[in-house]
């Protein structure tokens, strides 16, 4: 990067230590990795696309996602681009009101399971002893089912609603980021530079946050990245089993329940919301599988 | 070895106890009981009989112990719904419509997936591998519920192949189990095995660097048979450690899809028993599921102490 001395901003850039002004070197080389690699690029894109389709709908499509003003089960048309469904509301706006719903899942579940989770396994990893071994039972006893049942359970324990089922998901992928994390703190904790800190009296706190955190981020990232990938699969399958927000809402789970009716007459109905979940899902993967490479995180583990 | 085994094995009973008693108290500590749910307009004294008679009106501890008792005995309770059928006796019919389903998901998604993995890491850059990697990323991001509507507006609703919906057991004869299970468990394994294709891919990428592959070249072995006999071998270890986390995916796409094609196996159940708010059947239900997932991910750890030797579990 050029420097410009006698500017402000040129200024601010003149390193004092390395790791302290700007962003770090390490950071800057794998943003400019992401960049090149052409997965990351195209993942990057199409999550862009899709979530300034949820943020702007109204301006993207006339048509109110709820009003039932058109003919029913119309074939695509340039009116409909994606055709109406059976009760006449344009599947369009249905479609592009639903990324909302299922971003906004996507994103509030892990982000929630990840704050959460690395915060035990932080403490879990670095202290060890009985909180160690009390986050370690939960952990197991989340391990002896698989994520998506988890959610279905906490579904059916709280009942359906969009608040719980954004519980019901944070809590279905917890335990991983709790797993992940305190597994990255107790190979750290035990290398030279944590040791060294802790000689020259850093206390544990920051120890935890400026020291091991950092460190351990990673694969915490990459899992982040492909969580939200599946939480937007799991309140998908919730709301098309009939388990997730109000029937009235447009969401793609719900649509392609409906869908189901209407197999045989309209195509389109099953068709163009299960191609919005997969591209959605699809650019995380490719994202995460690029992070995954850039960051050099170990595939399943 | 023998000993690491048994602890696993002890442990997983630990594991289903402690998922048995998390599912007692879980619909315990939520506000409203099944009971005032299901005679909400009965005047109350029948419903402090019904009570009593499950047993409801007493301390919780002993509702406990009695749960306990009772599982063990086998006895899920009723449903509340209809003819009060027992659980144990609706969960015993779901079972083999389940354990079909993901057996031959398994089959033919392991199956694919291994062929697949192989080819694409020994034709590594080509036009094949691409498409593959890029199918395998098809397969973990499209939702196994709407390949199973897809499946059916194909092969049942416009080709008229197949059947679209329902179940028949095996002693029916192999056909019309296989056609009624054939595009469900195609649905169910397609994560499964995209998972599946990318591990092997990448593990058969590490073993062919391996030098007793290139000794294996060296002395004149035919690729094929190195593919074959040195390669593949190891690769499999990698594939196993994933196996647990690839079986989740397999399991609840089990669980979904039956929904999809009206199939009553343990996922039917247990949606249709959340749905009608049937809490005897949902513990059951999820009970169930678990014990299952539990005790395939003990095989899984099992078979990877005996694929490799090497391992020594010191613990």
């Amino acid at each position: 990067m050029a420097s410009h001395p006698n500017t402000a901003a040129g200024i601010e850039q003149i390193p004092i230590f390395e790791a302290e002004v700007g962003v770090p070197k390490r950071q800057r080389r794998w943003l400019r990795a992401l960049w090149r690699d052409k997965k990351a690029v195209t993942g990057l894109i199409i999550l862009l696309l899709m979530i300034m389709a949820a943020i702007f709908a109204p301006l993207i499509t006339p048509h109110d996602p709820s009003d039932m003003a058109y003919g029913f089960l119309e074939a695509p048309s340039l009116s409909h681009p994606f055709g109406t469904d059976d009760l006449g509301r344009d599947l369009f706006a249905r479609i592009i009101y639903g990324a909302r719903i299922s971003l906004m899942v996507g994103l509030t579940t892990v982000s929630i399971a990840l704050i959460a989770g690395v915060l035990m396994g932080l403490v879990a990893g670095y202290y060890g002893g009985w909180v160690d071994n009390l986050i370690m039972r939960y952990i197991d006893l989340q391990w002896a089912f698989p994520n998506f049942i988890i959610a279905v359970y906490l579904v059916a324990v709280f009942g359906a609603g969009l608040s719980n089922v954004i519980v019901a998901v944070t809590l279905a992928f917890l335990d991983d980021f709790a797993r992940i994390t305190r597994g990255m703190v107790l190979s750290i904790r035990e290398q030279e530079f944590i040791v060294a800190a802790r000689s020259i009296g850093v206390k544990d706190q920051r120890l935890l946050l400026r020291h091991i955190l950092p460190n351990a981020m990673a694969p915490v990232i990459v899992l982040a990245t492909v969580t939200v990938s599946y939480a937007i699969l799991a309140e998908a399958g919730l709301s098309f089993l009939g388990l997730g927000v109000k029937p009235t809402t447009p969401t793609w789970g719900l649509i392609l329940s409906d869908a189901r009716t209407f197999f045989s007459r309209a195509w389109w109905l099953a068709l163009f919301p299960g191609l919005a979940i997969m591209l959605t899902v699809l650019s995380l993967n490719f994202f995460g599988d690029a992070l995954r490479d850039i960051l050099d995180v170990k595939e399943y583990k | 070895m023998t000993r690491y085994i048994v602890k696993r094995i002890l442990y997983a009973f630990v594991v289903i106890w402690a998922v048995a008693t998390l599912v007692f108290f879980m619909l315990r500590i939520v506000p409203g009981d099944p009971i005032g749910a299901m005679l909400a307009e009965v005047d109350p004294t029948v419903a402090e009989a019904v009570r009593a008679k499950l047993g409801l009106d007493r301390p919780m501890y002993i509702q406990y112990l009695f749960w306990m008792r009772n599982i063990l005995q086998g006895d899920f309770g009723n449903s509340i719904y209809g003819s009060r059928v027992p659980v144990s006796q609706i969960i015993l019919e779901a079972i083999p419509r389940t354990l079909s389903l993901a057996t031959l998901a398994f089959v033919i998604s392991f199956s694919l997936a291994l062929v697949a993995g192989v080819i694409s890491a020994v034709k590594k850059y080509s036009a094949l591998d691409h498409s593959l990697t890029f199918a395998a990323f098809l397969g973990i991001s499209m939702p196994d519920f709407w390949l199973g509507i897809l499946l059916i507006i194909i092969f049942s609703v416009n080709l008229q192949w197949l059947p679209a919906i329902g179940y028949e057991p095996l002693s029916k004869g192999f056909w019309p189990w296989f056609s009624h299970l054939i595009l469900p468990a195609l649905a169910a394994g397609l994560p499964f095995s995209a998972v599946i294709t990318r591990i092997t891919r990448s593990a058969m990428l590490e073993v062919l660097q391996a030098d007793y592959i290139k000794v294996a070249r060296a002395k004149g072995l035919r690729e094929r048979g190195v593919i074959a006999r040195h390669a593949i071998q190891n690769a499999l270890i990698p594939i196993v450690t994933v196996m647990g986390i690839a079986l989740a995916l397999l399991i609840s796409g089990a669980v979904v899809v039956e929904n999809v094609f009206a199939i009553k196996g343990l996922g039917r159940v247990l949606i249709q028993g959340i749905l009608n708010r049937d809490f005897p059947v949902v513990q059951g239900a999820i009970l169930i599921v678990s014990v299952i997932f539990v005790f395939t991910n003990l095989a899984v750890d099992i078979l990877y102490t005996v694929i490799d030797p090497r391992i020594r579990y010191e613990e």
